[in-house]
C-alpha cells in the first residue's frame, strides 16, 4: 500500500443522511475517497464507517479534524495497517470449460477462497483478504476471462482486546 | 412524551400554551404551534421570513405569538441577511424562515454567508409534505442536502414530535463553540400533526463537545514564547468578537504592551484610538499592520484563521514568525500555517489563562523586553498613516474616503456601520474609527454583495436605539434594497450612504490596475451620464427620505440632516468620483512584502529597515 493511503475508523450516529454528509465532506474538501464501507456495530445507535483516503500527512489531519466537526461523527480513529486486520470481500464471476475448470478450482484452493455459484460455463468466486491478496488472486484468474467482478469497500478492526466503539460510548 | 395528559382546552392560544409550557405540562398541539411555542422558549424575539405553501402551517400561530414579532421581508435573502445583522449586533441567534423550495433556496447566500463569517443563524424552512419528498413535488428542494456544505449542521423533520428537541438542538449547536448556521427543514405533514409540547426537551448531542478550556501546557508554552519574543505581534480575528473577548484582550494588551493587528472581521475588537492598535492587516491593510506581521518573530494568533485576504502568498507570509494560535474550532489551527503552538479552547478563556501565565511569568522575572519593536511599529504607523488623495482633475467632487469617514466622526462609536463589498466597504474598515466590538457588520469571508441593507435592518432591529449606517456601494444597494419596503412598514429607520461611483467599484479599480483599464461591465449608469435608477426618486418611491450630496462642501451637512430623521429609513445618494482607488493594496496571489501605498508605490523604507521590504519589480505580474 502506497504511503499517502490512510484507513480511518469513523463512528457515526446511525442516522439519516450521515453518509451523504461524510462523502459532501471529502468531495468539497478535495478529499480523494479510495475506498468507503458502512454497516452497523454492536450498538444500534451507532454505525461505523471504514474509509481509506489517499492523502498526505498533513492534509490527513484537516480531513481528520473536519470529520470530528460534524456533529454525527462520535469519533475517529487512524488504523495502521500493522495494528490492525483490514479485509476486503471480493466476487467474481470466471469463464470456465471443461479444460479450464479444474485449474480454476485449483487456484480457489491456493488462496483459500470458495465456489459460490456455479454453472455450465462459469463459476461465482468469493475471496476475502486484504488488498494484496485480492490483487494476486486477480492476477491468477484473470486469464481465464473475468465475465464480471463486484468488490467491496475495506473493513477494518484493530488488533487486540481494545474497543474504540466503547470507547466512543464511554467519553459520549 | 407517554405521560402526556390531555390538554384542557383544545384551542389553546399559544400564550396560555406557554404558560403551560413554563410548568412543564405536555400539551395537545400541532406541530405548527409546537415550532412557535419552541421558538417562545428560546426567547425568540424576532424572526424575519416570508410564507408560501410548505411554511403556510407554521404562519398561523405565529400571528397570536405574543412574544415573537415577525417582520416580512421582501425576499428571502433579506430576511437571511437580516437574521445576520441581528445576531452580529448582538450575539444572539438571529432567525428567519421561508418556505420550501425557491424559499429556502433563496435563504442559501445568507446561510453561506454566516457559514463563512460563524454568524450563530438558525433558518427554518417548510418542505413538502414527506410523502412527496424526493417525487420533485411543486416547490421542492432538498435544502438539507444542498445547505449540507455551508451549515454548522442542519435538520430534515417529518416527525412533529421531534419538533421542540430539533429546534433546542439547532439553537444550542448555533450558539456553541464556533458559531455558525443551521438549518432545520420541517415537512408540511409534520407542521400539521398533533403532537405534544413539553418544554424543555432531552436532548443528547455526544458528537458535539465543543473544547472550551485551553490545555495548560499549551497555554504555559504560549506564555514562554511571549517572553523570549522581541517582536510579538497580537494577531487579532473575529473570534474575540464573537466570544466577547473585547475587554479581557485589552486587559492583555495593556499588560504586556505587545502591539496589535485587527483583521477585517475583528475591527472594533480593539479600540482603533489604542496607542497599540497598528490597525488592519492584509490586502487592503495599513502599512503598519502588514509589515509588523510581516517582520514578526511571534505572531499571537486570537480567533483568526490565516485567511488569503490576510496572509497574501502563503509561504512567503510572516516568514520569521513563530505561531501561536488560538481557536475554538480544531480544524482552523494549522489549516493553512503551521502552528508553534496550538491552543484549541474559547478565546475569552484562552487571553484568561494567558493573562494569568504571562503574570506568572513577569513576577519570576521572565518580562518580554518589546520596547525597540514597539517604537519601530509605532514609526511606520506614523510615518505611513491611512491617507487618500483625489485623483486628477477630481480635486472638486466628492472622495469617497471622506463621505466615509465624515459618517464615522459625525455619527460616533456608538452607532453601528454595515458595509457590502468591495471599495466601499474597505474604505469603511479603514477611514470609520471603531471603538468597541460588534460596531462593524459587513461580510467578510463570503463577500456577499447586498448584505448591507438587510443586516443593517436586522441589527436596527435588534438595537433600536442605536443608530445604525449601512454604508452600501451603488452596486451592492441594487441587489438587495427592496428590504426598504420592509424597514419602512415595519418602522425601521435605517440610514443608507450609497457610495456611489456609477460603478462596480473594486472590479473598476482591479481592471485599472490589472486588466488595462478595460472596463468590461462594471459601468453601472447610476450617475455617470445618467442616474438608472435615480436613488432619490427611489428612496421617495419606498416612503423613505431622500437625499443627494454631490459636493465636498455639502457632505457634512447632508450627514447631520440624515442624523436628524429618525422616523423613517433615509438613503443619501453621495455621488463620489470613480477613479479613487482602495490603498494600500498588496496584489492578489503575492508576499504582502509587495505592499503599495499608492499605485506602482512602495513604501520609502528607512536605510535601516532590512531589504526584505523593499518593492519587487512587477509585483502585481503584470507585465508592466
Amino acid at each position: 500500500m502506497a504511503m499517502s493511503k490512510h484507513t480511518l475508523s469513523v463512528l457515526v450516529e446511525n442516522k439519516p443522511g450521515v453518509l451523504a454528509r461524510i462523502a459532501a465532506l471529502f468531495s468539497r474538501r478535495g478529499f480523494n475517497i479510495d475506498s468507503l464501507a458502512v454497516g452497523p456495530t454492536e450498538h444500534p445507535e451507532i454505525s461505523r464507517m471504514t474509509v481509506v483516503v489517499d492523502v498526505d500527512a498533513l492534509p490527513l489531519e484537516q480531513v481528520t479534524k473536519q470529520l470530528n466537526k460534524l456533529i454525527e461523527v462520535l469519533k475517529v480513529v487512524e488504523l495502521e495497517p500493522t495494528a490492525s486486520v483490514q479485509r476486503e470481500i471480493l466476487l467474481v464471476k470466471v469463464r470456465t470449460d471443461v479444460h479450464s475448470r479444474s485449474h480454476v478450482l485449483e487456484t480457489v484452493q491456493l488462496f483459500r477462497a470458495k465456489v459460490v455459484d456455479v454453472a455450465s460455463d462459469t463459476l461465482t468466486i468469493e475471496v476475502t483478504g486484504n488488498r494484496d491478496k485480492l490483487a494476486a488472486f486477480l492476477e491468477v484468474i484473470e486469464p481465464f476471462g473475468v465475465k464480471e467482478l463486484v468488490q467491496s469497500g475495506m473493513v477494518a478492526i484493530g488488533r487486540g482486546t481494545r474497543s474504540i466503539t466503547d470507547r466512543a460510548l464511554r467519553t459520549a | 412524551m407517554s405521560d402526556a395528559k390531555p390538554a384542557p382546552s383544545p384551542a389553546p392560544s399559544p400564550s396560555r400554551l406557554a404558560e403551560q409550557a413554563k410548568a412543564k405540562v405536555p400539551t395537545q398541539v400541532t406541530g405548527a404551534q409546537s415550532l412557535v411555542l419552541s421558538l417562545e422558549a428560546m426567547e425568540v424575539d424576532t424572526v424575519f421570513g416570508i410564507p408560501g405553501g410548505a411554511i403556510l402551517p407554521a404562519y398561523d400561530p405565529l400571528l397570536d405569538s405574543v412574544k415573537v414579532r415577525h417582520i416580512l421581508v421582501r425576499h428571502e435573502q433579506g430576511a437571511g441577511h437580516a437574521a445576520e445583522g441581528y445576531a452580529s449586533a448582538t450575539g444572539k441567534v438571529g432567525v428567519c424562515m421561508a418556505t420550501s423550495g425557491p424559499g429556502a433556496t433563496n435563504l442559501v447566500t445568507a446561510i453561506a454567508d454566516a457559514y463563512m463569517d460563524s454568524v450563530p443563524i438558525v433558518a427554518i424552512t417548510g418542505q413538502v409534505a414527506s410523502a412527496a419528498i424526493g417525487t420533485d413535488a411543486f416547490q421542492e428542494a432538498d435544502i438539507r442536502g444542498i445547505t449540507m456544505p455551508i451549515t454548522k449542521h442542519n435538520y430534515l423533520v417529518t416527525d412533529a414530535d421531534q419538533i421542540p428537541r430539533v429546534i433546542a438542538e439547532a439553537f444550542h449547536i448555533a450558539s456553541t463553540g464556533r458559531p455558525g448556521p443551521v438549518l432545520v427543514d420541517i415537512s408540511k405533514d409534520a407542521l400539521q400533526a398533533k403532537t405534544t409540547f413539553s418544554w424543555p426537551p432531552k436532548f443528547d448531542l455526544p458528537g458535539y463537545r465543543p473544547v472550551a478550556r485551553p490545555h495548560n501546557k499549551q497555554i504555559r508554552e504560549a506564555a514562554r514564547l511571549i517572553a523570549q519574543a522581541k517582536k510579538p505581534v497580537f494577531y487579532v480575528g473575529g473570534g474575540v468578537i464573537r466570544g466577547n473577548a473585547s475587554d479581557a484582550l485589552r486587559e492583555f494588551v495593556e499588560l504586556t504592551q505587545i502591539p496589535v493587528v485587527t483583521t477585517l472581521m475583528a475591527r472594533g475588537a480593539v479600540p482603533d484610538s489604542h496607542p497599540l492598535h497598528l490597525g488592519m492587516p492584509g490586502m487592503h491593510g495599513s502599512v503598519a499592520a502588514v509589515t509588523a506581521l510581516q517582520k514578526s518573530d511571534l505572531l499571537i494568533t486570537l480567533g483568526a484563521r490565516f485567511d488569503d485576504r490576510v496572509t497574501g502568498q502563503l509561504a512567503t507570509f510572516a516568514p520569521e514568525a513563530k505561531v501561536i494560535h488560538a481557536d475554538i474550532d480544531p480544524a482552523e489551527i494549522s489549516k493553512n500555517r503551521n502552528a508553534d503552538v496550538p491552543i484549541v479552547g474559547d478565546v475569552l478563556e484562552v487571553i484568561s489563562e494567558l493573562i494569568k501565565a504571562v503574570t506568572a511569568d513577569r513576577e519570576a522575572g521572565a518580562v518580554g523586553d518589546y520596547d525597540a519593536w514597539r517604537e519601530q511599529t509605532a514609526g511606520w504607523k506614523a510615518t505611513f498613516p491611512l491617507g487618500y488623495t483625489s485623483p486628477e482633475g477630481e480635486e472638486d467632487s466628492v472622495s469617497p474616503q471622506y463621505v466615509i469617514e465624515r459618517i464615522g466622526a459625525i455619527s460616533g462609536p456608538e452607532s453601528v456601520y454595515v458595509a457590502g463589498v468591495g471599495q466601499h466597504q474597505m474604505w469603511a474598515a479603514q477611514f470609520v474609527q471603531y471603538e468597541r466590538p460588534n460596531a462593524w457588520l459587513n461580510s467578510g469571508g463570503l463577500g456577499t454583495m447586498g448584505y448591507a441593507v438587510p443586516a443593517a435592518m436586522g441589527a436596527k432591529v435588534a438595537q433600536p436605539d442605536r443608530v445604525v449606517w449601512a454604508i452600501d456601494g451603488d452596486g451592492c444597494f441594487q441587489m438587495t434594497n427592496q428590504e426598504l419596503a420592509t424597514c419602512v412598514i415595519n418602522n425601521i429607520p435605517i440610514k443608507v450612504a450609497i457610495i456611489n461611483n456609477s460603478s462596480l467599484g473594486m472590479v473598476r479599480q482591479w481592471q485599472s490596475l490589472f486588466y488595462d483599464k478595460r472596463y468590461s461591465n462594471t459601468d453601472l449608469h447610476t450617475s455617470v451620464g445618467s442616474r438608472i435608477p435615480d436613488f432619490v426618486k427611489l428612496a421617495d418611491a419606498y416612503g423613505c427620505v431622500g437625499l443627494r450630496c454631490e459636493r465636498p462642501e455639502d457632505v457634512d451637512a447632508t450627514i447631520k440632516k440624515a442624523m436628524e430623521i429618525n422616523d423613517v429609513p433615509v438613503i443619501v445618494d453621495f455621488v463620489v468620483h470613480r477613479d479613487a482607488m482602495v490603498w494600500p493594496m498588496v496584489p492578489a496571489g503575492v508576499s504582502n512584502d509587495a505592499i503599495q501605498v499608492a499605485k506602482d508605490t512602495a513604501p520609502q523604507w528607512d536605510r535601516e529597515e532590512d531589504e526584505a521590504t523593499e518593492q519587487p519589480e512587477d509585483a502585481d505580474k503584470d507585465g508592466k
